[in-house]
């Protein structure tokens, strides 16, 4: 396998540039939806801006762990993105790891981040990494089995090879399986957004969030990274949802010209997933904490149907 | 002199005997008897660990035959008893094992000459090391004996050593009460391994393991399943498998640390080598149930092991519920190992294997550094209470990042080991879904989602761990004025971290080395399919393999770190920063008390499975005119061992009913007695005509 420089660069960029925007056309339409106007959609960019320009306090009862979280996270979230197809079928680094190792890559920003919300001995932060550990494992075998199914099929965890076998022939993706793991899929993803109805992104009420919590001690520019890891990351996982469902436009070779024609296509699936985010946001109360493994066991599922229907319908 | 692997091996026996007579004699002499028996056993290590490396790296399976081991040791000497010769044999299995006993060996071995400190004065350290340098040479024979007799002398000699090292603490009531525990447990398992090899032995009619070969093949079915079923209870005792576990998290926290570390490294992965030994060799070809068993076993106890980790604040404890959860990932690897065998797909067989053991080697590797962690801690704060601790990272800085690193090894993500050996684990779980049509399959991608679950609340239970330890504000006067572990028990802690990030970083240069192995047990050697780019990526071995590159994971982050340094240094280059006080919402100083426990950390999960926990809590408030301002508040919460309640607790009780009975035939009266023995003598006669 060889390494193209220029597909790397390009999609760095792309997932560096792209995800605040994503983040701020999400809740632009959430806003319009609720008959609000809204921050504007590039205001993501001028938060991210002036984060990195303010001073920074750091709590003196934190150690190094708080110090090295928000570069992990930071550099794990976009690592994650770079193993993964995201405009054609070729993800740039796909050698160093498949679907797996995207998890595991985000698992381990996660990881720092729970450990960051600890370090500064303040009780919210503690609260916030209990809460986001514990959902996270409760929703992880829902995660790996509908993976598994996808899996399954392609006969490989290489998520270009995924990709190439869901495209296959025509529109045979839309199939049962692949429909309810997209499903089971789908609520993962919003669990491990941290979206309603699993967490509030706008909440700072100390007893409902779980993100927020985490980070209340982060100031300055170590705010920016996590932050703008946080929006890597919730574009790496909606591509990765996009991609592996909906194959359509990712070309097997990488030129220009098809670089292009998937960036359009990407640009499109991702603006239909966000659509539907937002209506989720919008129609659902954010459930109770105690609630949240009730929808995630129903990913689960979802997902095993999902592999069951596998066997069934083949 | 030709430094053959037989050699070395020898020459680490012998000094282990010698650490062990060297302890007894400098008895009177504390600082002497620990340098010399734990420097002595740390040289043994090293001459073990290179006489495995060596046999694995060569090219011939089995360049050796069995052979005598006292002979050459004692020049003269006979049989044990007519036709009982003391056979070992080093082949590619027990070389591995002996590479995990070894490396070990050698790391805790370091750590214990500083470790010993703490016992000078106190305790008698040359008596710990005698039975610490004992303990290695019976789990070092354990790896390879050939014949029956000389595996279960070695086996009973490992119980017994490791049950004196249990009860080193012995003025505590709790350690005596865990070490008859032990003692109890090791002496069922041991009995179970005896009828189990009596069986084999009835077919074979040699004790020799030579004879034993693929024995499997011609005994009858029944014979067969009663043999497995034996053995795997016998070795799933000794491995701490749930439901068998209950010993496990009683023993392991209440032994010396460095002694826990070999307990959860190596001891229990002895369970693991017998087991691999008895299905593939002997009682092989296996049929599907058994594959099946041991993978739904393994299962299980990787999920509930890390379920009840979860709700430990006892350091120790909470590590030796993870070695059960391990247990149960390394048997899942086994498990689909035999399904495999069993449907033909040899590579397939041999890709779970590796997953199985390479996890074995791993699991020594992170669990042995973070008990050497955990000891170190305990060491500094006297409490083995997470929630008397916490800022140790401050205080302890290596000792924090040692344990960080096991943390994240243990927890399965990348770029470490424990990610690499769960990796394979998932890749050999996936492709079993392809290998049957039967309804069985299902079960494949069931323990693949449990696995998940395992791994993720691994990750939570690390985050705890490492977070209530180490990080924010000391709960506690110790936490606050604990310092720095000592040189050697750093030394100590470095080895294996080492260990883990090598093997996390060129997986395929090590399973390179588990070749001779899989062509010992399954006849296939894969290592060179599972390597792609020059050894730089993993690879599954399915048709469009999925690969894995931890060093380039490492390469990724190191060329991607420049972007957030570049904009530091281009947009916040006028920023200050300052330390100040966390916010507390507006009261004034912020305390110990207003952090987050363990106990709270873990509520969540305790809530989510509380029909497993049955969680019960006790408050009591003394307050003088409203409940709302306690002056005294007792708060008290439990959960229920579900195994301990339900199975053992009732067989405890039928066992004291029945053995009430059977005292009745000890009356105390001698003629009663003899009146037995003859009608014993016979009952002999009769049986024997």
């Amino acid at each position: 396998m060889n390494f193209s420089l220029p597909a790397i660069i390009a999609q760095t960029a792309l997932l560096l540039l792209l995800a605040p925007l994503l983040s701020g056309l999400i809740r632009n339409w959430k806003a319009k939806l609720q008959n609000r106007r809204g921050p504007r959609v590039w205001q993501p960019y001028f938060d991210l801006l002036k984060f990195w320009r303010k001073d920074m306090v750091i709590s003196e009862h934190a150690s190094w762990i708080f110090v090295a979280t928000p570069f992990v996270l930071f550099v794990t979230a976009l690592s994650a993105g770079l193993i993964m197809p995201m405009v054609t079928a070729q993800a740039p680094l796909g050698l160093f790891g498949g679907v797996l190792a995207l998890v595991g890559l985000l698992a381990l920003g996660r990881f720092f981040l729970a450990l960051g919300g600890l370090d500064p001995a303040s009780a919210f932060g503690g609260m916030g990494s209990s809460r986001e550990m514990t959902l996270s494992a409760i929703a992880e075998p829902a995660m790996m089995l509908a993976i598994f199914t996808l899996a399954i099929a392609a006969g490989s965890t290489d998520l270009s090879r995924i990709v190439l076998a869901s495209q296959g022939t025509g529109w045979n993706f839309l199939d049962p399986s692949h429909a309810l793991a997209f499903t089971a899929m789908f609520i993962v993803l919003l669990a491990e957004t941290g979206r309603i109805p699993v967490d509030n992104p706008a909440t700072h009420l100390e007893l409902t969030m779980i993100h927020e919590a985490m980070l209340l001690e982060y100031s300055g520019r170590y705010l920016a990274l996590i932050e703008w890891g946080a929006s890597i990351k919730q574009l790496v996982l909606m591509s990765l949802l996009a991609n592996i469902f909906f194959p359509v436009g990712l070309a097997a070779e990488t030129t220009p010209a098809t670089f292009a024609m998937g960036l359009l296509w990407l640009s499109a699936k991702l603006l239909a997933l966000a659509g539907a985010v937002v209506l989720v946001e919008t129609c659902n109360a954010k459930l109770r904490l105690f609630r949240v493994p009730d929808l995630l066991s129903a990913a689960f599922i979802l997902a095993m149907l999902a592999l069951v229907s596998i066997f069934m319908f083949k | 002199m030709i430094l053959s692997p037989v050699i070395l091996l020898l020459a680490a026996l012998c000094g282990y005997a010698v650490a062990a007579v060297a302890g007894l004699l400098f008895m009177r002499r504390e600082r002497l008897a620990a340098a010399f028996s734990f420097g002595l056993a740390a040289i043994s290590g090293l001459s073990g660990l290179l006489g495995g490396l060596l046999l694995l790296a060569g090219t011939p399976a089995n360049p050796d035959g069995p052979f005598e081991l006292l002979p050459p040791l004692i020049p003269g000497i006979g049989p044990l008893m007519p036709g009982l010769w003391f056979t070992v044999r080093l082949d590619a299995l027990g070389a591995f094992f002996l590479v995990i006993v070894s490396l070990l060996a050698v790391a805790v071995s370091i750590y214990s000459i500083g470790y010993a400190k703490s016992y000078f004065g106190r305790k008698n350290v040359g008596v710990l090391g005698a039975f610490y340098n004992a303990m290695l040479l019976a789990t070092t024979l354990i790896f390879v004996a050939d014949n029956i007799w000389v595996f279960l002398i070695a086996w009973e000699l490992m119980a017994l050593t490791a049950f004196c090292l249990v009860c080193f603490e012995h003025e505590k009531t709790e350690t005596r009460k865990a070490g008859v525990l032990f003692f109890i447990m090791s002496h069922v398992d041991a009995g179970c391994l005896v009828l189990g090899f009596l069986l084999l032995f009835q077919t074979s009619g040699d004790y020799s393991f030579g004879s034993l070969h693929h024995i499997g093949a011609v005994m009858s079915p029944g014979k067969r399943n009663a043999a497995f079923i034996l053995f795997l209870l016998g070795f799933g005792i000794k491995s701490g498998v749930i439901p068998l576990h209950v010993w496990l998290p009683a023993a392991h926290p209440v032994a010396p640390s460095n002694v826990s570390a070999l307990m959860s490294g190596v001891l229990i992965k002895a369970g693991i080598f017998g087991l691999t030994r008895v299905c593939f060799e002997f009682l092989g070809p296996p049929p599907l149930w058994w594959g099946v068993t041991i993978l739904t076993v393994g299962t299980v106890s990787a999920v509930l092991g890390v379920l009840y980790a979860l709700m430990e604040h006892d350091l120790k404890r909470l590590l030796a519920y993870h070695s059960i959860e391990n247990i149960g990932i390394i048997l899942m690897g086994l498990g689909a190992s035999l399904i495999f065998l069993e449907t033909g797909h040899s590579r397939l067989a041999a890709l779970s294997l590796i997953a199985g053991m390479y996890h074995t080697l791993n699991h020594a590797s992170f669990k042995g550094l973070l008990f050497l962690g955990a000891g170190a801690v305990v060491h500094a704060t006297h409490t083995r209470n997470m929630e008397e601790m916490g800022g140790l990272a401050k205080r302890m800085p290596e000792t924090a990042f040692y344990f960080l690193i096991g943390a994240i090894a243990i927890s399965a993500l990348p770029p470490l080991n424990g990610f690499v050996s769960e990796w394979l684990t998932y890749q050999s779980l996936l492709q079993g879904f392809g290998v049957t049509e039967s309804m069985w399959r299902l079960v494949f991608p069931l323990s693949g989602a449990m696995l998940a679950l395992t791994g993720a609340l691994a990750a939570a239970c690390f985050v705890k761990a490492f977070g209530i330890t180490f990080l924010a504000q000391p709960r506690s006067e110790h936490a606050a004025q604990a310092v720095e572990a000592g040189p050697t028990m750093r030394m100590g802690m470095a080895v294996l971290t080492a260990a883990c990030v090598l093997l996390g970083l060129f997986p395929t240069a090590f399973i390179r080395l588990l070749d001779p192995l899989t062509q010992q047990l399954i006849g296939e050697q894969i290592s060179a399919r599972l390597s792609v780019a020059n050894g730089l990526a993993l690879a599954s071995l399915s048709e469009y393999p999925g690969t894995i590159s931890t060093p380039g994971m490492v390469l990724m982050a190191v060329c991607l770190l420049p972007i957030p340094l570049v904009l530091w240094l281009i947009l916040a280059r006028k920023a200050r920063t300052r330390r100040g006080p966390t916010w507390a919402c507006g009261q004034p100083g912020l305390t110990p008390q207003m952090e987050y426990t363990a106990t709270g950390f873990s509520k969540p999960v305790r809530m989510i499975f509380k029909a497993l926990f049955r969680p019960r809590r006790d408050v009591q408030r003394e307050y003088d005119f409203s409940p709302y301002f306690a002056t005294n508040i007792r708060f008290e919460s439990h959960i229920e061992e579900v195994f301990v309640e339900r199975l053992y607790r009732p067989l405890r009780i039928l066992i004291l009913r029945i053995s009430r009975r059977v005292r009745a035939l000890q009356a105390g009266s001698i003629h009663a007695y003899l009146a037995y023995i003859f009608v014993t003598l016979l009952l002999l006669l009769l049986f024997a005509l």
